[in-house]
């Protein structure tokens, strides 16, 4: 048995020198500021991974589009016009309701709220580990997609964009373990963090005192004092209120409303500040 | 030492198990995924522990740790520690009988997710919960197939 691996060094040699090399990349990942680099890089090197692994599913999903019959797309897209009709009657109280509040926003002399530039993005890959809730979606530095831009969907806030290759970028979800998130009460305005259990269908709302107003059914929203997320997109919705007198703080739980186990197409997000920040660079230049 | 002998389809093998860990399925089937790779590795580990061992581990580690967003080097060191044993015992796994294989491979699976968990809580504090286990029994029912999947492919091929 001595001579089994004789080619490089011993087996037990190689074991340490590789937990030493793991020990040595987790604490660069974990603990300084180049390992938001090292992944957008790495994420570019495994981006056609991504793009080839998805590909059986997109095959099915184009041959079952083809195999729609004549009938259910003509049914599909009377119930789309329906719904741009509907939808388009709300923009035109929408736009009348924008004017209004920027003029009274203006009389109050705050500053009105910049609309952002939005794109959309479809999911490559949805990594469901536990320890892990990351999405990777099909747009990129090219795209000019950024780090720490945040992203939703229909329903609600989804996450923000972590890591940037220049075809895809990878999206840390709000339920994933290291994720929170600023929000505020609709109903009281109270202000607090919800933060990822790892699990889908659950966030948990920290630091709320005993005395706290706070019930099931309210809607919790960005309150935009993270600086990361603009202000007043819907994020969770409150399902559980336990006080209890021994416990410093009340334990709450809140459902996202983003959907974010079945996820297809996000919107990425420039928020306001940005835009208007290149807006600037642009007249300058 | 016999000459090394289609290494490339070793590798062809380990790229199709990575393919498997990210590509997208039914949100409910995703809890149940076996660890692709760590399957395939140590199906190699034992058949040719001169070509795929620690290093080969290591490699594959790190890959999925990118594929899969975990902190950078957590699943390195979990296949690493596993090929070890893998590799120390290859002589002695070999002559279990695919059921017993079995076994030892969940036993492996067990560890590899419990290293993984261990390493995870420390890095970014996440919580326990049983249902992480699935894979190590998912895995343990897929590995009959795979090995026998797999050494069709070596023999057809004369990987050694």
């Amino acid at each position: 048995m001595n001579d089994f691996f004789n080619r490089g060094p011993a087996l037990g040699l190689r074991l340490v020198l590789a937990i030493a090399c793991s020990v040595g990349l987790m604490f660069v990942d974990r603990y300084t500021e180049s390992a938001t680099q090292i992944r957008s890089l790495l994420t570019s090197a495994v981006g056609p991974l991504f793009y080839a692994a998805s590909l059986p599913e997109s095959l099915i999903a184009g041959a079952s589009e083809q195999l729609m019959s004549q009938q259910q797309l003509l049914s599909e897209n009377a119930q789309l016009k329906d719904r741009l009709l509907q939808q388009d009657v709300q923009l035109q109280l929408l736009s009348f309701l924008q004017q209004e509040n920027d003029k009274l926003r203006a009389l109050l002399g705050s500053a009105p709220v910049v609309q952002g530039q939005r794109l959309i993005a479809e999911v490559l890959a949805v990594y469901s580990h536990p320890f892990s809730h990351q999405v990777v979606l099909n747009k990129g530095s090219n795209d000019g997609v950024s780090v720490h831009q945040p992203i939703i969907d229909e329903k609600g806030v989804v996450g923000q964009i972590v890591s940037v290759g220049p075809t895809s970028s990878r999206a840390l979800l709000i339920s994933d373990n290291t994720h929170a998130i600023s929000v505020r009460a609709e109903r009281t305005g109270v202000r607090t963090v919800a933060e990822g259990l790892g699990q889908w269908d659950m966030l948990r709302v920290i630091h709320l005192p005993l005395s706290t107003d706070i019930r099931e059914g309210d809607r919790l929203l960005t309150s935009g004092l993270d600086g990361r997320f603009p202000e007043g997109y819907p994020v969770a919705e409150v399902i559980q209120v336990i006080k209890d007198a021994s416990q410093p703080f009340m334990t709450v739980h809140a459902r996202p409303y983003a959907s974010l186990d079945r996820i297809r197409h996000v919107l990425i997000l420039w928020p306001g500040s940005q835009v208007e920040a290149v807006r600037q660079a642009e007249e300058e230049n | 030492m016999r000459p090394a002998q289609g290494i490339g389809f070793i590798y062809l093998s380990l790229l199709a198990a990575l393919l498997l860990t990210v590509t997208p399925v039914p949100f409910q089937f995703n809890l149940f995924r076996p660890d692709w790779v760590l399957l395939v590795l140590m199906y190699w580990t034992l058949a040719l522990p001169r070509r795929v061992n620690i290093g080969t581990a290591f490699l594959m580690g790190l890959l999925t740790d990118v594929l899969v967003g975990t902190v950078l080097g957590v699943n390195a060191l979990a296949f690493s520690v596993v090929s070890f044993v893998v590799a120390v015992n290859h002589l002695k796994i070999r002559n279990f009988s695919v059921i017993q294989q079995s076994l030892l491979m969940g036993l492996m699976l067990a560890l590899y997710q419990l290293l993984l968990f261990w390493l995870s809580h420390f890095l970014t504090g996440v919580n326990f919960r049983p249902a992480y286990l699935w894979p190590v029994l998912t895995g343990m029912i897929v590995w009959p197939w795979l090995f026998w999947l797999l050494r069709r492919y070596r023999r057809q091929l004369k990987i050694q």
